[in-house]
C-alpha cells in the first residue's frame, strides 16, 4: 500500500493500557510494542492532513466509529435513533459529536440505466485559511505545528462565533461539555506517530493520511486515471476539491469528487467571513457582527431546545418497552440545558 | 467438491492481481468491507485498473463500487452462471485461445469419459437419471423428499469416489452408502494398522478419456448439452437481467481470463442460503476452470465467509456431520462398525486422501489419548455416531416434538437468527433447559418473559417449563485462542484484559464443564459413559501462563493448539512439523490434520499463527525478482499455501503462463532440500503440489495417493487429479448444476417446466412452517434478507453497542418507488410485511436502489429486509425471521433466507 510509505504507524493498534479495569497488569512481553512498527515520537513539524477519495468510500462508517471511539464522544441518546429514511444516512450532519460523517447521495434514472449511490466521509477541512479560528474571541482555536486547526475545550467559552464562520458547517456545540468541537485530526495520536483514527480504519484507503504534499500527487495521479476512463457524456467531470489554493489557501483536508461540490452539498466557492467585510470599517463591522451574533445564538437556543425535545420524545416512545435499566450509563449523554 | 477443498481457493489479497472481479451472491462492500480493500486495490491499480461486476437484486454499497451492474432475480444465479457457460462455450475466443484448450484439457475432467447409462436433465426434463423415492432412517427428520442412487454419475468403467463422503460436502449421515468403491478389485484384506493393503485394494481401475473431448459420454461433450439452452434470452426471462447487461458481464469474464490475465469470482450467503446453495458455487467452480482461472494469481473463487472463524468452525468443526479436517462423522447408516470399515468406506485410495488412516488414528489418540490402542480398534467403538441430520432445523423441530432436552446456545442467537423464528421460539419452550452463553443477555436469553409470543399471549412466563441459565461472555480482547478467517488463514490472538466479574471465555466454560461431567460419571461402569470417562481432558494452564491474570483456572489455548497441531505420542513437547509425518499406527497424536504444521515447536515464539510478518515471499523468475504472498502473516492450511491448486499456475511442462501470472512454477535446477536431486516447485507461494515430482512424471498404474497422480494433475485431493466440471460424487444433488426455482417462487421453472424445484431438497411438512404454492397470488413479491454493515448477525454484537446502534436504528423494508406507489407508501410510513409463517412490521425504505425487474414478461418487485433486529437491546425491532421458512438444501441443510416470497401493504 502506497499509503504505508506516508504513514509509519498504519499498522499501530491503539496503545495498550497498562492497568485494565480488573487492575491486574498487562503482560506486555508477548505484545509487540508500538515501537516495532513505527519510531516514536511525532511527525515532523510539517503540513499534514487527509486526501478523501470518494470515488473508493463503501459508506462502512468505520471512520464514524473510530472517531467516536478514539476521542470518547458520545452517541446521540446513548444509540436510539429514528431512521432518517434518507438512504443510509443516520446520524444525519457533523456537529460536537459527529467529527466524522458519511454522506450518501442517490442518484438514479427513472429507468434505472444511468445510476449512482455517490458516499463521502466528511470533515472538518482544517483550512489553510481557517474562518473559525479567524472569529473565535477567545483563542480557544489555533492552529498546530501540523497546519491543522484544533479548538483547545478548556479555553472555549461556548460563544458559538466559530460555528457561523465555518463555511461548511463542521462545527457545533458538543451538548456533553458545551463547548464547540469538531475534530482535531487527531492531534494527540500525531503527537504519538500516530495516523488519525479514521484513516486507520478505513478499509479502502478512501481516507487518506500524510504530509499535504505527497497526498497531492497521489491525488492528482487518481484524478488522471478516472478521467482516462469511460463515463457517461451527461456526468460532469470528477474533480478535486481544496487541493489547490484557490479558496481558503486551500484545504488540509482535501476531496476527490466525482462530481460538482454541490452534489456533496459542498459551498463551491467557500470563503472567510472576513471577506465579506470591505477594509477598515472597524467598530461598526463588530457591532454588526455582535448584533447577527445575538439573533444567532437565540436562534441556536431555539433549536437546540426543539432537539432537546424532540430527543426526549423519541427516548420515551422507543424505550417504550425497553427496562430502563438497560440504559448504558456511561454512554448516556448529559441532557440538555 | 469440484476442486477438493471446502474452503476460498485462494486469498483476498490476491484480487489485486485480478483483471476483472465478479461479485456474486455476496454484497462484499458492506459484509466483508476488510476484505473488499483488495477489491479497492484493484480498482486504484495504475495503469490496468480491474473491471468491477456485482450480480445482485439490489443496488448495494458495492454496487456503488462497481463498473457494471447486473441486476438478477433472486436465487436464479445458476441460470446466471449457467448463460455465462454457454457464452463462453459458444464464444470464438475460447476456441482460438490455445491456453483455454490446453487448461481445460490437462487439469478438468473434460475429456473424461462417464458411465454410458447417465441421463442428464435436458434427457430427463430436469431430473438426473437414478431418481427414487427415499426411504426415512430411525431419525426421521431427515426431510428429504428424494434421492438419487449415482451409479450411473461415475466415470465409464471406474468409480473415483464414492457419493456421500463428508470430506466433500455433508449428507454422510443420512444417506447410506456402499462400502469401498464399484470397480475396485475385491481382495481380502488384513485390516490392521498402518492399512496400507486396505488402502491399495480400494485402487480403482483407470478412467477413460477421449483427449479430442468429440465422444457424446465425454464430460465436455454433456457440459455443453447440458447447458446449451442457457441462452441470453433464457437468462433474461429467468432472471429479470437485460440481455445487454448480462452479456456484458460474460465478456467481460471472458476477455479478461487467458494466459496473461485472470478473473475471481467472489461469494458469500448470497450463494449458500439457497435449496440448491453448493450447487451455485459449483457453477462458479465450473465456469472458473472452464476460463483457467483456477490456482492462478487473481483467479479462483473468494469464498467470503462468516465474521470472525466460520471457516475455523468448520475445520476443527462444530458440525454434526464431520470430525475434525473434513473427515465424515462415524455414522450408522454407513458400514462404519470398525476402524477398517470406517477407513474403507471413507478412503479415496488415489489422491492425497489416500492418507486417510493416518489422519483418521491420529484423530482418535488425540480424543482417546493413552486408552486408543491397536488392541482396541483405536477406542473407535466409544466415539459418538451420528443417526441422521442433526443440524440446526431438524434439532429445533426435534424440540419442538419434546425430543430435546437440553440446548447450549454459546454465541448463537436462535431466537432472532433461526428460521421461522416464531417456530422455534416456541421450540424453546419445550425443553427442561436451555444455556445461554452470550454478551448480553439475548433474545433467546429472554424469550420466556419478553418474545411476542408472550406479548400476543401465546406463551406465558408461568406455563413455560424451560429453566434458563444466563453465563455472561468473556471478549476477544479477554482470552487467548485464534481465528480461522475467509482466507483458511490462522490467526492467533492474545489476551489483554481479565475479563470483568462472572463473564468466562468458552473455552474455560467448556473445559470446566467436561473435568465436573467426568466427575460426575467417575467410576461408572456403564459402557455408554467409557467414552467420556476415557477421552483426554487435560489443559491445565502452566503457571506463567496465568500468572498475571485474576482468573487463575482459565485453560491453556496453547495446550489446545499443540493437540490440533499434533506430537509425537507420549512426548508432548515434540510437535509434528506438519501433516506429512503423520502415521497410522498410533504412533502420532494430531486432532486436526489440516492445521497441522501451524505450531511446529514448543513456545509461543513458534506459533506460526501469532507470527506478524508482513514482508512477501520473493523469487527471481528470469532473472526479475518479484513478489509474492505473505508467508509469515499467520498460518494458512494447508501447509501455509495461500493460492490453492497453484500447480495449475503453471504451464503442463512447469513454466508459467506467462510472467504478468506467474506465481509457482518448476525450477529444473533448484534442488529438492530433502534429496538433493535437481528439480523443485517453486515461486512466490508454498507449492500445492508434490515437490520434487516433475512435470513430466508419469501416473504409476496401481499405484496409491499422490503416485496414481501425474506430474500435470493439480488437484491432489481429487481422486483423479483434476478438476472436476463434472461431479461424479460428493453431491447428493446432481454433477452438473441446474437451475432450479426457489421452493417459493413467483416465477415457473421455463428451462424444466416439469420441475419446479429441486427434487431432492429437505423440506419440513410440519404444523407451523407453512409455505406458499409456485406462484401464489397472495405472495406476489419477493422476498430477501441481509446485513448491513453497521450490524452483525442478530445484532449481540452491535444493537447493544450505541456507536453502531445509531448508525442502523430502526428495521427497514427497502422498497422502490414503483411498488411504494402502487401500495400508497411514503418513505419512512410503516409497512407490514406477511409470508405464510407470519407477519412483521418495518418502515418503507423507498429508494431507486431497488429495481422492478421484468421476469418472463411480468414485472416483479423485490422486498429487501434485513434481519438484524429483535426485542432486546438498545435498539430494537421485530425479527425477520418470523417470516423465513423452514426448508434445506440437500447437500448441507442450509435454510433457503436468500429468496422466497411475501406480501406488503401499508401499516
Amino acid at each position: 500500500m502506497a499509503q504505508q510509505s506516508a504513514t509509519p504507524a498504519a499498522t499501530t493498534a491503539a496503545p495498550p493500557s497498562a492497568t485494565p479495569a480488573g487492575g491486574t497488569p498487562v503482560p506486555l512481553a508477548s505484545i509487540p510494542p508500538a515501537s516495532a512498527y513505527a519510531p516514536p515520537g511525532a511527525f515532523p513539524p510539517e503540513p499534514l492532513g487527509f486526501y478523501t477519495d470518494t470515488s473508493v468510500c463503501i459508506g462502512c462508517k468505520a471512520c464514524e466509529v473510530a472517531c467516536k471511539n478514539w476521542n470518547g464522544l458520545s452517541s446521540r441518546n446513548g444509540g436510539v435513533n429514528t431512521l432518517s429514511g434518507d438512504s443510509y444516512d443516520n446520524t444525519r450532519r457533523l456537529d460536537g459529536q459527529h467529527w466524522r460523517h458519511v454522506k450518501f447521495i442517490e442518484q438514479f434514472s427513472e429507468d434505472r440505466t444511468n445510476g449512482r449511490w455517490l458516499m463521502m466521509s466528511d470533515v472538518c477541512k482544517h483550512c489553510v485559511q481557517a474562518g473559525c479560528l479567524e472569529v473565535c474571541p477567545t483563542g480557544a482555536i489555533m492552529r498546530t505545528e501540523y497546519d491543522t486547526v484544533v479548538i483547545q475545550a478548556d479555553v472555549c467559552n461556548g460563544c458559538r462565533d466559530c460555528i457561523g464562520a465555518c463555511p461548511f458547517g463542521v462545527i457545533d456545540i458538543n451538548p456533553v461539555n458545551n463547548t464547540a468541537m469538531k475534530c482535531t485530526l487527531c492531534y494527540d495520536r500525531l503527537h504519538r506517530g500516530m495516523e488519525p483514527a479514521c484513516a486507520q480504519a478505513c478499509p479502502t484507503a478512501s481516507i487518506q493520511f500524510g504530509p499535504i504534499a505527497e497526498l497531492k500527487q497521489r491525488a492528482q495521479a487518481r484524478l488522471e486515471q478516472l478521467k482516462s476512463q469511460p463515463r457517461p457524456e451527461s456526468r460532469p467531470e470528477p474533480r478535486l476539491y481544496g487541493a489547490d489554493e484557490s479558496f481558503l489557501g486551500g484545504l488540509n483536508a482535501f476531496y476527490l469528487l466525482d462530481d460538482e461540490p454541490e452534489v456533496y452539498g459542498l459551498p463551491n466557492h467557500p470563503a472567510l467571513p472576513s471577506q465579506h467585510l470591505p477594509a477598515n470599517v472597524g467598530l461598526a463591522a463588530v457591532g454588526a457582527v455582535g448584533v447577527g451574533l445575538l439573533g444567532l445564538l437565540g436562534l441556536r437556543k431555539r433549536r437546540m431546545d426543539e432537539f432537546a425535545a424532540e430527543a426526549r420524545a423519541e427516548q420515551i416512545s422507543d424505550r417504550g418497552a425497553t427496562d430502563p435499566g438497560m440504559t448504558l450509563g456511561s454512554d448516556e449523554e448529559a441532557p440538555h440545558a | 467438491m469440484r476442486l477438493g477443498r471446502g474452503a476460498a481457493t485462494t486469498y483476498p489479497g490476491s484480487l489485486v492481481h485480478s483483471d476483472a472481479i465478479l461479485i456474486e451472491g455476496s454484497n462484499m462492500a458492506e459484509c466483508h468491507p476488510v476484505a473488499f480493500r483488495w477489491v479497492m486495490q484493484a480498482k486504484l491499480r495504475q495503469p490496468n485498473p480491474a473491471t468491477i461486476m456485482h450480480a445482485d437484486p439490489r443496488f448495494t454499497r458495492t454496487t456503488a463500487m462497481a463498473d457494471i451492474h447486473a441486476p438478477i432475480r433472486a436465487g436464479t444465479d445458476i441460470a446466471f452462471l449457467g448463460g455465462i457457460i454457454n457464452h463462453v462455450l459458444n464464444s470464438k475466443r475460447w476456441y482460438d485461445e490455445p491456453f483455454f484448450q490446453e487448461y481445460v484439457k490437462t487439469y478438468t475432467n473434460a475429456a473424461t469419459l462417464i458411465n454410458p447409462d447417465f441421463k442428464d436433465t435436458e434427457d430427463l426434463e430436469g431430473v438426473f437419471s437414478g431418481l427414487g423415492p427415499y426411504k426415512e432412517g430411525k431419525w426421521g427428520l431427515n426431510g428429504f423428499i428424494g434421492q438419487y442412487v449415482s451409479k450411473t454419475w461415475q466415470y465409464a468403467g471406474t468409480a473415483v469416489g464414492e457419493a456421500g463422503r463428508s470430506a466433500a460436502t455433508a449428507q454422510s449421515g443420512e444417506q447410506g452408502v456402499q462400502s469401498g468403491q464399484p470397480g475396485a478389485a475385491q481382495q481380502p484384506v488384513s485390516g490392521k494398522p498402518p492399512y496400507d493393503d486396505l488402502v491399495k485394494s480400494l485402487v480403482p481401475p483407470p478412467a477413460t478419456t477421449d483427449p479430442t473431448l468429440q465422444n457424446p459420454m465425454s464430460v465436455f461433450q454433456l457440459l455443453k448439452k447440458h447447458y446449451s439452452r442457457y441462452t441470453p434470452e433464457m437468462v433474461a426471462n429467468i432472471t429479470g437481467c437485460p440481455q445487454d447487461q448480462f452479456v456484458r458481464v460474460a465478456d467481460t469474464m471472458l476477455n479478461n481470463s487467458g494466459p496473461d490475465k485472470t478473473s475471481a469470482i467472489c461469494y458469500a450467503v448470497g450463494w449458500t442460503q439457497h435449496t440448491y446453495g453448493p450447487q451455485m458455487i459449483g457453477t462458479a467452480a465450473l465456469l472458473q476452470l472452464l476460463l483457467g482461472n483456477m490456482g492462478r494469481p487473481g483467479g479462483g473463487i473468494v469464498a467470503l465467509r462468516g465474521h470472525a472463524t466460520i471457516q475455523g468452525s468448520t475445520d476443527v468443526p462444530t458440525l454434526y456431520h464431520s470430525i475434525h479436517g473434513y473427515m465424515a462423522a462415524p455414522s450408522i447408516l454407513k458400514n462404519h462398525e470398525t476402524v477398517a470399515d470406517y477407513l474403507k468406506t471413507e478412503t479415496l485410495a488415489t489422491g492425497y486422501w489416500a492418507n486417510t488412516p493416518k489422519f483418521f488414528v491420529s484423530y482418535l489418540k488425540s480424543v482417546y489419548g493413552d486408552a486408543a490402542t491397536a488392541d482396541n480398534d483405536w477406542g473407535y467403538a466409544w466415539h459418538p455416531r451420528i443417526t441422521g441430520d442433526h443440524s440446526h432445523m431438524p434439532m429445533m423441530i426435534a424440540m419442538a416434538e419434546g425430543r430435546v432436552k437440553g440446548m447450549f446456545a454459546v454465541g448463537q442467537n436462535p431466537a432472532v437468527g433461526g428460521q421461522n423464528a416464531g417456530f422455534q421460539r416456541k421450540a424453546l419452550a419445550n425443553l427442561d433447559w436451555l444455556v445461554v452463553k452470550d454478551n448480553f443477555e439475548t433474545e433467546t436469553a429472554s424469550f420466556w418473559y419478553r418474545s411476542p409470543e408472550i406479548q400476543n399471549g401465546e406463551l406465558s412466563p408461568e406455563s413455560i417449563k424451560t429453566e434458563v441459565f444466563f453465563f455472561p461472555s468473556a471478549q476477544v480482547g479477554e482470552m487467548e485462542g485464534t481465528f480461522t478467517n475467509t482466507q483458511r488463514l490462522i490467526k492467533f490472538h492474545h489476551k489483554a484484559a481479565d475479563p470483568p466479574g462472572d463473564a468466562r471465555s468458552d473455552m474455560w466454560f467448556t473445559y470446566h464443564l467436561g473435568k465436573r461431567l467426568k466427575q460426575l460419571y467417575a467410576g461408572s461402569k456403564e459402557p455408554r459413559d467409557q467414552g467420556f470417562l476415557n477421552m483426554t481432558w487435560d489443559y491445565e494452564p502452566d503457571p506463567e501462563e496465568v500468572a498475571n491474570w485474576r482468573i487463575k483456572d482459565e485453560p491453556s489455548a496453547l495446550k489446545v493448539i499443540r493437540e490440533i497441531n499434533g506430537f509425537v505420542t507420549g512426548k508432548p513437547d515434540q510437535h509434528l512439523a506438519g501433516f506429512a509425518a503423520l502415521k497410522a499406527d498410533g504412533s502420532t497424536t494430531c486432532a486436526s490434520w489440516i492445521y497441522s504444521g501451524m505450531y511446529p515447536k514448543p513456545g509461543i515464539e513458534n506459533l506460526r499463527a501469532a507470527s506478524r510478518n508482513p514482508a512477501p515471499k520473493t523469487a527471481k523468475l528470469n532473472g526479475k525478482e518479484l513478489t509474492g504472498a505473505e508467508l509469515s502473516w499467520g498460518f494458512a492450511w494447508p501447509a501455509n499455501r495461500r493460492a490453492l491448486y497453484n500447480r495449475a499456475s503453471a504451464k503442463p511442462d512447469g513454466t508459467p503462463w506467462s510472467e504478468a501470472k506467474a506465481w509457482v512454477w518448476w525450477d529444473p535446477n533448484m534442488p529438492d532440500p530433502t534429496t538433493g536431486k535437481p528439480g523443485q516447485w517453486t515461486g512466490l507461494d508454498v507449492p500445492d503440489f508434490a515437490l520434487a515430482k516433475a512435470p513430466s512424471a508419469k501416473a504409476k498404474p496401481g499405484a496409491t495417493g499422490l503416485d496414481a497422480l501425474s506430474g500435470t494433475d493439480p488437484f491432489i485431493m481429487k481422486a483423479d487429479g483434476k478438476g472436476w466440471l463434472f461431479a461424479a460424487s460428493g453431491l447428493v444433488d446432481g454433477p452438473f448444476p441446474t437451475h432450479y426455482e426457489p421452493i417459493e417462487s413467483p416465477a415457473p421453472n421455463l428451462l424444466y417446466p416439469k420441475q419446479q424445484s429441486s427434487p431432492v431438497l429437505k423440506r419440513w411438512d410440519i404444523d407451523g412452517n407453512p409455505r406458499a404454492q409456485p406462484a401464489d397470488p397472495q405472495f406476489p413479491y419477493v422476498l430477501t434478507t441481509y446485513r448491513l454493515t453497521e450490524h452483525h448477525l442478530s445484532g449481540v454484537m452491535s444493537r447493544w453497542l450505541p456507536w453502531l446502534a445509531e448508525l442502523q436504528p430502526e428495521l427497514f423494508a427497502e422498497i422502490s418507488p414503483e411498488l411504494a406507489a402502487e401500495k400508497g407508501v411514503g418513505n419512512t410510513e410503516y409497512v407490514r410485511i406477511s409470508t405464510p409463517r407470519g407477519q412483521i412490521v418495518a418502515k418503507a425504505l423507498v429508494t431507486r436502489r431497488m429495481q422492478p425487474l421484468t421476469v418472463n414478461g411480468k414485472t416483479l418487485h423485490h422486498v429487501g429486509l434485513p434481519w438484524h433486529f429483535g426485542y432486546q437491546g438498545v435498539v430494537t425491532g421485530d425479527v425477520t425471521n418470523n417470516l423465513a421458512l423452514m426448508v434445506g438444501d440437500p447437500n448441507v441443510t442450509i435454510h433457503e433466507g436468500k429468496a422466497f416470497v411475501c406480501n406488503l401493504e401499508k401499516a
